[in-house]
């Protein structure tokens, strides 16, 4: 008997669960967050999980909006690719969420981006990424290459005058497309195929030594050396570690990263890498009274005041503002009007500019470059006079350069102006 | 003994009826509470359910296979994600030459992630994938000869228990790293994605949906009657037997060997048969499905739900996996707690699994599965 | 994109008293040299990073008797204006992560100027290629330090820049030069000037001097003296210079090749350091009780923890709180493991793969544990001074110190297992139990003790490792993740039950991996080691050093 009762419980709780959740009271709009808050993302994620949570109270306390207050849904992908479509359905047909802020890996946005488009949900994707794409369903508050990559090695081309270049990265598309676009770039400034050097290593992967060893011998060849480094996660701490170690300091052969902050740095003892580089378009040492006052909020939010901010964060901030901006200009949250509503929408970003929605779903930011210092901040020895547009589809690639995106005119994400045809992204 | 020579005997009834009679009911709700029911109704199953009750039915059908080297013979394979990821990335395959010029860069015959590798043609191993048929026997195939290959090596050198279940092991991991290089020709880290349809029906449309469901449903019956039947034959108890005092059956003159790497190719080709099922409903395969971990994990299922009875794995796997679903959503920050702790109370507290439990009744009357010949002393007792 | 900061009619001012300066000469003492050397300090304050490199180049020439104090100043972060009458000083100490004020100093008199608010200076700053500057034109001051080792590296920056009059410098200071290596390093700047000469025999004795360098800039510039240019005629003109740098060049190069595979040795063998110390805890624990712990990763976590909250508690004693780590992370690591032993594993002794499961579960536990204590977040362990940096064996060979150490922590960890299991009575009696639990138990051995012992001490080998890990990579909850599934090949691989199995199967592996790896790339590389080991088990399917006996029959 006992053991029958079990089943019967189970069933139902299994129906229950699986088949529940329609019909609540709908005095809330529903907030998705779908960040990683375990397994090998859950260091990055779990910061915007909670600059998320973070942005939905201070909301609240400003009354909410359109008169509802909101509610935040957080569910867990665990790094996990396939959950993350799942846990993507579950937050739009299940809880029926009126927007979602998430991702950070592209695997993880290239997962969910069918779920999106076919649920015809949105979604806002505060990482840097590789480009290559433009999404009806998807607002990318992150950087693009142009607003990343290409002004780093301008910098160090021209400022530091680098001759010889390593591109560094981890084994997947980011690095990969990105290195493809700077290979580009590089190759049409006229640096020779020889003095380029480009090496992928595993995710995780954290015996540097002969790689390290590999870089110092290139770099002594008499020419000015840089490492544009796409290593991504957790890799670049024993990378850091590796180059301390074998002494390669910043003079001799600065390192950019593009995936490293000042959460990163704080895992890290940063002393022997003062003088390396990182490009983003927010440092939290940029003094601005806005920066300062999200700093503030950060710090009482989570309850530490060591804790750091970051380009994501920003990134996520940014994102949540042009969102609410566009709801009380569209006057509902219905997906299709928001996302009607949002090119053109501005909100100012942390470091005294504007971020502006444009036509290709991405936003107009500026360019930082930063020397890491002592205490793991970053001091800027470099920056944009004005924000730069964000690309879809990168002018150096041959393959792109005749691409462009547009969900104004357009309504088109992978537009050929060549043959004026929609392909890729275009759906019904 | 005539009991056995029934592939259904009396006391294997009740579960096996239970199982079949639930595969059933899956195969006519569904449908009807899909696309019968009109969304507003709270019965109503989204897409985001069918997606679910796919995924829990091709692990379920992945468990089985490890029950059925496991539970009955006594293998411990911890590397039964690959002969799944195997089988998924061959019906990925198949999926993203469908895709054809709908892709990001508009190649009709190059996958996208080949367009930005700058790659010219397509490697010699995707062709003939775009032939639904092809795809099929390679589902089959490719696991099944790993298996083979895999085996022949470990089953004629005797290598036994835990060195076997380490090597399984190198043997996902290897894979793993392979196919996590870009190079490799299988998209690297980002896998295969963004399918469109297969055999050219639209695979986001529900209707497809639910009668992938089913097919699952259906493989699913069919793969457990055809596993029943085996443990049921002759060649099930040599298995059994096998499981149970290797050497002593070796000495009897069987030939151990043959049974094992049969035993071991059939369960990769059901376990690749589950991974190409799994991939069109759930739309992504990557290469962490090769993880070692996931590998561990389909054990663990089949422990909670319980070894050596077929339809205690199918439930094991369905039960954790749902709670997984469950406490990711209720709990997030803290569902490995509740994760992490019904492994260990299912470990100390239930030994036959969850069907243990609930066949106790079953299990005082003393017929239970008990181990053919009793090796060695109580020490020595094999698991 | 060039950023100036500086309008074009100021840059233009500057220039011109910049001009007028130069002309002023080196007059010590008097106010119109201290002016002008105020009015570069203007300078410094106010131009775009392309033109300080010029301003410190010119300072450096102008021959003020503060000069080499304000630079140094700069390049250590020393150099502030204050904000509202915007006057250069110098501070005494760089600011730390607490300093509100700091303390002034006159950059003309260099005394005492009182002290200033941080709120109330801005700091001059420097980028990576001024800071590259700053080093080749103090260098030029330093060549005459006292410390012998300071000259050594002026030597080397002015290296970088041989013209005219750095070569001068050079040639001076090597008629007074007392100490060898700082001569031999000056030797080779001038033989590296000389092979820029213009006769062919000052380039010859140059080669017969650099002959034997392991340096890289050294042969590079041999090598572009043999280098063919595309019309065929060569870079070198004469000859015998030819011949001679062509010999030069392979001796030179084969000396490389050599010390290069003593590197990848070396790299090898920490690798496999790294990979014998996850697995000897695993080696006990497996081997001598069967029991599989997928929990192991998540010990060594816990050391590797320890690690750092010891190293918090103790904020001014970084150099020793690793030493005092070691214990303490096997402590907190084998008390772990004797409550996981006493809850959960006790029960479950003669079902190794019941085991497995348990303590799959209790590492989804403590890794949660642990993300909730200390978050998801990387975790930062300083490495203490003696253990970083690199032992300069010769020009071509550098082995780090942290790897060294590593390598003989592993060995005296081995060793003192080794000693415990075969010299001491509690390793007599773990070993009795392993082998035959029943005749140990009837010689009176209370083999519950005995259990959670080994257990323990197994985890607690694992607590250490994460000590050495904490120094190699990242500190968060995923640590063993990343380290189980190594640290179980090398068990098998071995032998399980074997510690030597373990030592062996562990160093081999690690050098096999490394040696491949230049030539396979990274994970080619991890793939073929996988390979390897399926194959070698299918030969002795065992493990290297196999139990023997019959209790060997049932593993």
């Amino acid at each position: 008997m006992k053991s029958k009762w079990i089943r019967m419980t189970g069933l139902l709780l299994a129906a229950g669960t699986v088949f529940s959740g329609i019909a609540k009271a709908q005095d809330t709009i529903k907030v998705g967050i779908l960040h990683s808050l375990s397994g090998t993302m859950a260091i990055s994620e779990t910061t915007l999980k909670d600059t998320d949570l973070m942005m939905i109270d201070e909301q609240n306390k400003k009354g909410g909006l359109l008169g509802k207050k909101l509610e935040a849904v957080v569910v867990d992908p665990a790094s996990d690719w396939p959950l993350f479509a799942e846990k993507a359905q579950e937050l739009l047909e299940k809880d029926k969420v009126a927007v979602v802020f998430g991702c950070w890996t592209s695997v993880s946005r290239k997962s969910v981006l069918p779920v999106f488009e076919k649920d015809n949900g949105l979604l806002f994707y505060p990482v840097q990424y590789e480009g290559e794409e433009s999404s009806k369903n998807v607002i990318y508050t992150g950087a693009a290459p142009n607003q990343q990559a290409i002004p780093a090695v301008e910098y160090l081309m021209n400022q530091i005058g680098v001759k010889r270049w390593v591109l560094e990265g981890t084994d997947y598309v980011y690095p990969r497309t990105t290195n493809k676009i700077l290979e580009a770039y590089l190759l049409s400034k006229g640096v020779k195929p020889e003095d380029i050097s480009i090496n992928y290593t595993p995710f995780g992967y954290s015996d540097w030594q002969a790689r390290v060893a590999a870089i110092k011998k290139f770099g002594s060849a008499g020419k000015k050396t840089a490492v544009v480094s796409t290593i991504n996660g957790d890799a670049n701490v024993p990378f850091y570690k590796e180059l301390g170690n074998q002494k390669v300091s910043a003079e001799d052969i600065p390192v950019v990263a593009f995936s490293v902050g000042e959460e990163e740095l704080s895992g890290l003892d940063a002393k022997p890498l003062v003088g390396h580089l990182a490009a983003w378009n927010y440092f939290e040492s940029i003094s601005t009274p806005a920066n300062k006052a999200f700093i503030t909020q950060w710090h009482a939010f989570i309850k530490n005041p060591k804790r750091t901010t970051n380009d994501p964060m920003e990134a996520s901030y940014i994102g949540f503002n042009l969102w609410v901006k566009a709801v009380q200009k569209a006057g509902t949250t219905d997906v299709d009007k928001v996302i009607a509503a949002l090119p053109g929408v501005e909100t100012p970003n942390l470091t005294g500019g504007i971020a502006k929605v444009l036509p290709n779903h991405h936003i107009t930011k500026p360019v930082y470059i930063g020397e890491v210092r002592a205490d793991g901040q970053f001091d800027v020895v470099w920056k944009t006079d004005t924000t730069v547009p964000g690309e879809a589809w990168s002018r150096y690639l041959p393959s792109d350069k005749d691409i462009t995106a547009d969900w104004v005119t357009l309504k088109c994400g992978n537009y050929n102006k060549a043959t004026k045809t929609c392909s890729g992204q275009n759906f019904k | 003994m005539p009991q056995y020579t029934l592939w259904i005997s009396a006391r294997k009834d009740a579960g096996t009826a239970w199982f079949l009679g639930g595969l059933a009911l899956v195969v006519v709700l569904v449908p009807i509470l899909n696309q019968v029911v009109p969304p507003s109704s709270p019965f109503h199953l989204s897409a985001y359910g069918l997606t679910l009750v796919g995924k829990y039915l091709c692990y379920a059908l992945l468990a089985l296979s490890v029950d059925l080297i496991w539970g009955y013979c006594g293998i411990l394979s911890l590397g039964q994600a690959a002969f799944f990821s195997l089988g998924g990335y061959a019906m990925g395959m198949y999926l993203m030459r469908e895709i054809g010029p709908r892709g990001v860069y508009g190649d009709p015959v190059l996958p996208d992630f080949m367009v930005f590798l700058n790659w010219k043609s397509l490697p010699w191993f995707w062709q003939g994938f775009n032939h639904f048929w092809f795809a099929i026997l390679m589902i089959a195939l490719v696991p099944g000869s790993l298996a083979l290959a895999f085996g022949w090596l470990a089953f004629r050198s005797r290598v036994t228990g835990v060195y076997l279940s380490i090597i399984t092991q190198a043997l996902t991991y290897a894979l793993m790293l392979a196919f996590f290089r870009n190079d490799m020709g299988f998209g690297g880290n980002n896998g295969f994605t963004d399918f469109k349809d297969i055999m050219g029906f639209d695979l986001h449309s529900d209707r497809v949906r639910v009668v992938l469901l089913v097919i699952t449903a259906i493989m699913l019956g069919l793969s457990y009657v055809v596993c029943r039947m085996i443990v049921a034959s002759r060649a099930g108890r040599v298995i059994r037997a096998i499981r149970d005092a290797e050497s002593r059956i070796r000495f009897l003159g069987y030939r151990v060997e043959s049974f094992k790497l049969w035993v071991f190719v059939f369960s990769a080709v059901l376990a690749g048969i589950a991974g190409a099922l799994y991939v069109p409903q759930i739309g992504i395969i990557n290469p962490g499905e090769f993880s070692p971990i996931n590998s561990i994990e389909v054990v663990i299922w089949v422990a909670v739900g319980g070894r050596g009875t077929l339809y205690g794995a199918a439930a094991g796997a369905v039960l954790v996996n749902y709670a997984k679903t469950y406490f990711t959503s209720t709990i997030p920050e803290a569902w490995n707690y509740a994760l992490g702790a019904l492994f260990v109370l299912v470990t100390l507290f239930l030994p036959r699994g969850i069907i243990g439990l609930v066949s106790g009744r079953v299990k005082k009357q003393g017929k239970t599965e008990r181990p053919l010949i009793q090796a060695g002393g109580p020490e020595r007792s094999r698991e | 994109m060039k950023q100036s900061l500086l309008r074009p009619g100021v840059r233009w001012f500057f220039l011109l008293l910049l001009l007028a300066s130069r002309g002023a000469g080196p007059v010590y003492g008097q106010s119109s040299s201290d002016d002008t050397f105020l009015a570069t300090l203007g300078e410094l304050r106010d131009a775009s990073f392309a033109d300080k490199d010029d301003v410190v180049e010119k300072s450096g020439q102008s021959g003020h008797r503060n000069v080499q104090a304000v630079l140094t100043a700069l390049l250590e972060d020393r150099l502030y204006f204050r904000n509202d009458d915007k006057k250069v000083f110098l501070v005494k100490t760089a600011a730390g992560e607490d300093s509100s004020a700091l303390d002034l100093i006159d950059p003309v008199t260099l005394q005492g100027a009182g002290s200033a608010s941080l709120d109330n200076l801005t700091k001059i700053g420097t980028n990576n290629h001024l800071r590259r500057i700053l080093q080749t034109t103090l260098a030029r001051f330093r060549l005459s330090s006292a410390d012998a080792s300071v000259r050594v590296q002026a030597a080397r920056d002015i290296e970088q820049n041989l013209d005219t009059g750095n070569v001068q410098l050079l040639r001076e200071r090597s008629a007074v030069e007392t100490d060898s290596r700082v001569k031999d390093e000056l030797a080779a700047g001038l033989a590296l000037a000389a092979l820029d000469s213009s006769d062919a025999q000052p380039r010859l004795a140059a080669i017969s001097t650099l002959r034997h360098s392991l340096r890289q800039d050294v042969l590079n510039k041999l090598q572009a003296l043999i280098e063919k240019s595309p019309d065929g005629s060569f870079a070198e003109s004469d000859e015998h210079v030819r011949l001679a740098a062509a010999a030069a060049v392979k001796s030179i190069s084969r000396l490389h090749a050599l010390n290069s595979g003593v590197e990848t040795l070396f790299f090898g063998f920490s690798l496999g350091s790294v990979l014998v110390l996850i697995a000897i805890g695993l080696a006990i624990t497996f081997g001598v009780m069967g029991v599989i712990n997928m929990a192991h990763g998540e010990l060594m976590m816990l050391g590797a923890y320890t690690t750092y909250v010891v190293q918090v508690a103790m904020p001014n004693h970084k150099e020793i709180s690793i030493l005092v780590a070691i214990p303490a992370a096997f402590l907190v690591a084998a008390l772990t493991g004797i409550l996981i032993e006493r809850t959960i594993i006790r029960f479950l002794y003669g079902r190794p793969l019941e085991t497995l499961l348990a303590t799959f579960g209790v590492s989804l536990i403590l890794q949660q544990l642990v993300r909730s204590i200390f978050t998801a977040l990387n975790r930062s362990v300083v490495t203490p001074n003696w253990m970083s940096g690199t032992l300069q064996l010769n020009e071509a060979l550098a082995i780090t110190y942290n790897r060294l150490y590593i390598i003989i922590f592993t060995l005296l960890v081995f060793a003192a297992l080794m000693l415990i299991l075969r010299r001491t009575r509690v390793g007599l009696q773990i070993r009795a139990v392993s082998q035959n639990r029943a005749m140990a138990k009837a010689m009176g051995i209370r083999s519950e003790w005995v259990d959670a012992l080994t257990f323990g001490l197994g985890s607690g080998i694992a607590g250490v490792a994460g000590v050495a890990l904490s120094q190699l990579t990242n500190v968060n909850p995923n640590l063993g993740q990343s380290y189980i599934i190594d640290s179980f090949m090398v068990v098998v691989f071995g032998g399980v039950g074997s510690l030597w199995g373990s030592m062996v199967g562990g160093m081999s592996m690690g050098v096999v991996n490394e040696l491949l790896e230049p030539y396979a790339g990274a994970v080619l590389a991890k793939i073929f080691v996988l390979i390897a080991l399926i194959l070698f088990i299918q030969r002795r399917p065992r493990g290297l050093f196999p139990p023997t006996g019959r209790a060997s029959e049932n593993q």
